[in-house]
């Protein structure tokens, strides 16, 4: 599938930067992200690939630079913000709270409400079932809080969580990281899904093979600084591998 | 949702292997927790009226007396105790409550006898209605207060209400010089109980009876909604079952109010008022549900519908089981620490009214030492420390537990430093429990 990357972005990101006292986290990177495509993120812990993207989630307030969502400047200084803008993003951290089920995490921030203003429970386990069934039919435990749930278990709720909402720009931040081969496999198709459906994903991952099969493009970082954004059908691992360990680009891209 | 500590919602494979305890207690979805603070109360009644009868000759517990006024002394504790069920879940502590009381308490006692009679004449019926909302509204300032603090300064709610404790026990002294005032208006009074600050035997049995028609409405539309959503149901024995325990707990309520009677005195005065005579045998009337008792409960029922029906009681769980998922759902926990807090504050200032009420005077020193109580209640009923879980019943339950030692002790004439050495005691001992409570159930 091929895509088209002549019109507006979806995403701009330009020019951010953010400092933490006098580290730069992120310095001057631009990357920006089209519809159905997936642009993989790539770097060494503390690369500042998390920091740039919690800029765009709305975790982290950027020190410079500005963002553009279709073209629009758009300002996001929380997550709230960022849901208005139809951003969802699945953490590494998963960000679930343990003591509450999975619909009440699933519509966390967003609760289904009954005519009189509370908090339609039952309602929203109808939705959570009718989601779950689709993502990940086996899930069985609705009534248990999620963290008697396995960890692929606690996926699918996170998933589900940034998948419900209609959103537009996806980011996700290591998804698959504590994740068996089956259940890779599971977030993998619904990555193809979700793109045929014409969303945006950030993907930031360590797995450089991943990358190559589940990435249109890699932006690949090295101490706060972009090194460069490469089509992944014109480079190899061992490429994308130096980008990240010498922060070279590959000759044959680099001209 | 926030029956999170909810035990028994294993999955359905291993009911069938289960025996007849766990099958019970799966289909009625009962909080085996609640069971053991239930039986815990239990054997603390029981064993205190048993030490009475053998070792002082003469058992005063389980009497309609007795329990009458422990079900009095419980609601100013229990009150606070269900907002500390808030502030505890979402990992946050309030030291300060039992100066705040007395702060709110002495601003109303100020307002009932210097202030307002002058303005409005002795015995205005507003006078306790604005005593009542002034006390209220102070608890509340506070709270937002030492909110604001801890959620927009990020000064750690230890210390906030560590120096609150300090602050408003001093500012009481001050506004009050020192002194006891008193007495309270005549309204207000009623609301601490006592034979007139009671509904009487009709008023308690239309409460018993509402309370039954709200248990059986709740059980009906909670069965009506599962069954429209095609969600798996409990066995209609289960739900018949809790169905009569909770009405035959009211009507059992209802009934112990009813076999206390005014004192004789009261009586005589009462029918002198009135001109009714006095037969030989004496007049029976009965005191009912003593109005603190009343509030209590409805403080209890606005608590629970908060916490497990709206929004905002959603907000408090999450940010006590996870406060930065809490804040990355956009949650607004600073806003929320300040909601809190001044929830908190509030029903402070709401059992300040019930304490000053009942003693008829408003002193510098009243809730001395109260927060200790009402944190041990709020733990004692299963709020964890490390926040995210409790409930409001628990809480109750809790405040009951900590006033019936209480009072067991005084009836059966142990001594102040014993009662200080078994209440420290069982409060540890009650927290221990709970956290290999919690490791075996996971």
């Amino acid at each position: 599938m091929t895509i088209d990357r002549s019109g507006t972005p979806l995403v701009e990101l330009k020019d951010i930067s953010i400092a933490f006292g006098g580290i730069k986290a992120v310095d001057h990177v631009s990357v920006n992200l089209f519809p159905g495509e997936v642009v993989g993120l790539l770097g060494h812990n503390g690369a500042g690939k998390s920091t740039l993207i919690k800029c765009l989630s709305g975790a982290y307030h950027k020190d410079a630079g500005e963002i553009f969502i279709n073209g629009e400047k758009v300002e996001i200084n929380n997550p709230r913000d960022a849901r208005a803008h139809n951003i969802e993003t699945i953490y590494q951290t998963l960000a679930l709270a343990d003591n509450l089920d999975a619909a009440a995490n699933l519509f966390l921030g967003r609760e289904l409400t009954t005519a009189v203003g509370t908090v339609d429970d039952v309602q929203m386990e109808a939705e959570t079932r009718k989601i779950m069934a689709r993502l990940n039919p086996n899930f069985r435990k609705f009534k248990d809080p999620v963290s008697a749930l396995s960890g692929g278990q606690r996926q699918s709720v996170a998933i589900a969580r940034a998948v419900y909402f209609n959103a537009k720009i996806l980011i996700m931040d290591e998804p698959t990281a504590a994740l068996g081969p089956q259940e890779t496999q599971m977030v993998a198709e619904l990555i193809d899904e979700l793109k045929r459906q014409g969303l945006g994903i950030f993907l930031i991952d360590h797995d450089v093979h991943q990358v190559k099969n589940l990435c249109d493009r890699a932006a690949v970082m090295k101490n706060g600084q972009l090194v460069g954004v490469v089509k992944v059908e014109e480079v190899s691992e061992d490429d994308i591998l130096a980008m990240i360990i010498a922060g070279k680009k590959p000759e044959h891209l680099a001209a | 949702m926030s029956e999170a500590t909810s035990p028994t919602a294993n999955p359905p494979a291993t009911a069938a292997k289960a025996g007849p305890v766990t099958r019970f207690l799966q289909a009625t979805e009962l909080d085996t927790r609640l069971l053991g603070m239930c039986g815990a109360l239990l054997v603390i009644w029981v064993g205190f009226h048993l030490y009475g009868y053998f070792v002082n000759g003469f058992a005063a517990f389980l009497t309609p007396r007795n329990l009458w006024n422990l079900s009095v002394q419980t609601s100013s504790i229990g009150i606070m105790a269900c907002g500390m069920v808030l502030v505890i879940v979402t990992r946050n502590i309030d030291l300060s409550v039992g100066s705040l009381l007395g702060f709110c308490a002495t601003i109303m006692g100020m307002l009932q006898v210097y202030i307002l009679p002058p303005l409005l004449g002795l015995g205005h019926p507003l006078i306790w209605i604005i005593a009542v909302i002034a006390g209220m509204a102070t608890g509340g300032l506070v709270g937002s207060f030492h909110g604001w603090l801890i959620g927009y300064r990020k000064i750690p709610a230890f210390i906030v209400t560590l120096g609150g404790l300090l602050v408003w026990r001093g500012s009481a002294f001050l506004i009050a010089r020192g002194e006891t005032i008193s007495p309270v208006d005549s309204t207000f009074a009623l609301l601490g109980g006592g034979p007139y600050g009671a509904i009487g035997a009709t008023g308690s049995w239309i409460v018993g009876i509402l309370a039954c028609i709200g248990i059986l409405a709740l059980i009906i539309t909670g069965r009506r909604q599962r069954v429209k959503f095609q969600f798996p149901l409990r066995p209609v024995w289960a739900e018949v079952f809790l169905a009569a325990l909770g009405c035959g707990i009211a009507i059992g309520a209802v009934l112990l109010v009813n076999s206390y009677p005014w004192p004789r005195g009261i009586v005589r005065q009462y029918a002198a008022a009135n001109d009714i005579i006095v037969p030989e045998t004496g007049l029976f009337i009965s005191h009912g549900f003593a109005i603190p008792v009343l509030i209590l409960l409805a403080v209890g029922i606005v608590m629970t519908f908060i916490t497990t029906r709206t929004r905002f009681g959603r907000y408090v769980y999450a940010m006590g089981g996870n406060p930065d998922a809490a804040e990355l759902a956009g949650i607004n926990t600073r806003l929320m620490t300040v909601k809190i807090f001044a929830v908190m504050g509030t029903l402070a200032g709401l059992s300040a009214v019930v304490a000053s009420a009942r003693l008829n005077s408003a002193t510098n020193a009243l809730g001395t030492l109260d927060e200790l109580y009402v944190i041990a209640a709020a733990v004692i009923g299963g709020t964890s420390l490390a926040g995210g879980i409790g409930t409001i019943y628990g809480a109750i339950l809790g405040a009951l537990v900590m006033q019936s030692l209480q009072t067991g002790m005084v009836l059966i004439g142990f001594d102040a430093a014993i009662q200080q050495i078994v209440v420290g005691s069982v409060l540890v001992s009650a927290v221990y429990l709970d956290i290999l409570y919690r490791r075996s159930s996971k």
